[in-house]
């Protein structure tokens, strides 16, 4: 299992399309991968959970990664965050 | 498009507001000319003896005016103007009002293979009618392969490669109470350059199916004439193609259009896999069509309802609860 810490860099948070973008990455692995907020878990692959933790900028979450290639799912999302999923 | 005579245009199967009540009065070695426009002329200025931009390609439409002017010609002795007329490679005279024109006119006419044709309906009507039957007969059109069916009043096109189940599921459309407009070989016609209508390419094979493993089966004849109907309104193109787990598929709803004839079509891929129902999907996604057409687009608003949602959470974490953001 491998983890990691990000904040959301980009203003509008995590709408409908970098939830989008987010989930397409996530399913391109095969690990399970998981999204926390506070006290909330969602399947980063469902669109609307990832929507549904109303993420907003400057928000800290948390991805976690379970499988045999958590390491690149974790770097592929961590690397969305860093680019402001495309936008701005 | 094959040579569209003027034997096609007496031949046309055209019901009730369409029909045109042609029938041949004279010249009938003439009715192989050919029908190159889609317009009609009133050959008024011709007859007075006025030839300049005289188009005489264009199918001529004689009503009362040009007949009681033709008269007043035969009983002066003046038809040289009509042999002129007649001398043009004219696609065929028509005459409305079931009039009969003058013994002069009819013989000129055998003579120069000009054919005459009779219509009793009025001249206003009738050019109104033959310009709709000809526009569409003169409209930009192609062959698509796919099932063409119409569902919730949508006129949806499924198209996919051979064998990803295309019949199958329009016949599960079909039993469900929707509509086949056509299987195989689709004719999509571009009309006035906004819309596109689709039909069967053929009318003798356009409602049957062929279905793997069944042959070929009449859905008249199995479901009804409820479940078929003759064209159609293009509306919505869906292509199905097998599930490809590295292919990235639509997951918020865009609005993607294809291009046919140059009229930019709604377009949805919809991935098939076993254990998919496609056709609640193709349901669903030609009721979410006809949402969008009523201004309500289900992608969009609920994209602008997280955004909103979102904006107000920044809102209030940035004055209430200045911890949580990280500054």
């Amino acid at each position: 299992m491998v983890e990691c810490y990000v904040i959301i860099k980009n203003r509008a948070g995590i709408h409908a399309r970098p939830a989008a973008l987010l989930v397409q990455t996530a399913t391109q692995f095969t690990s399970k991968v998981y999204i926390e907020k506070d006290s909330e878990r969602i399947n980063g692959k469902s669109i609307m959970g990832v929507i549904s933790l109303g993420a907003t900028y400057h928000t800290k979450l948390r991805i976690i990664a379970e499988g045999e290639d958590e390491k690149q799912a974790i770097a592929a999302l961590a690397r969305l965050f860093d680019n402001k999923f495309q936008e701005e | 498009m094959d040579k569209f005579t003027v034997l096609d245009l007496l031949q046309l199967d055209l019901k009730e507001h369409d029909a045109l009540n042609l029938k041949c009065m004279a010249a009938r070695t003439g009715l192989v000319r050919e029908i190159t426009l889609p317009e009609i002329d009133r050959p008024g200025l011709a007859l007075s003896g006025f030839f300049e931009n005289f188009a005489f390609q264009r199918i001529q439409v004689l009503g009362r005016g040009e007949n009681a002017y033709l008269k007043k010609l035969e009983n002066e002795g003046k038809v040289d103007t009509i042999e002129r007329i007649l001398s043009h490679e004219i696609p065929c005279c028509i005459f409305t009002f079931n009039i009969n024109p003058t013994e002069s006119f009819f013989k000129i006419a055998e003579k120069s293979k000009c054919p005459i044709l009779q219509t009793d309906l009025p001249s206003s009507e009738f050019s109104a009618r033959v310009m709709r039957v000809l526009s569409n007969i003169f409209a930009p059109n192609q062959t698509i392969h796919g099932v063409f069916v119409e569902v919730f009043g949508v006129g949806v096109l499924i198209k996919g490669e051979s064998g990803v189940g295309k019949s199958e599921i329009a016949l599960e459309l079909i039993e469900r109470g929707h509509r086949l407009v056509a299987d195989d070989a689709i004719n999509i016609r571009c009309v006035s350059g906004n819309y596109l209508i689709g039909k069967g390419a053929s009318v003798v094979i356009s409602h049957h199916m062929e279905i793997r493993g069944l042959g070929i089966i009449n859905i008249t004849h199995l479901f009804g004439v409820g479940s078929i109907r003759d064209e159609k309104k293009l509306e919505l193109v869906v292509q199905l193609e097998e599930w490809d787990s590295k292919k990235v598929y639509d997951r918020i709803g865009s609005e993607e259009l294809t291009d046919i004839l140059g009229i930019k079509v709604p377009y949805v891929i919809i991935p098939v896999r076993p254990g998919r129902n496609i056709p609640i999907i193709i349901e669903t996604a030609a009721m979410n069509e006809r949402l969008k057409r009523m201004g309500y687009d289900s992608a969009k608003e609920f994209s602008s309802n997280v955004m909103n949602w979102l904006e107000t959470k920044s809102a209030r974490a940035y004055f209430l609860e200045e911890k949580h953001t990280f500054r």
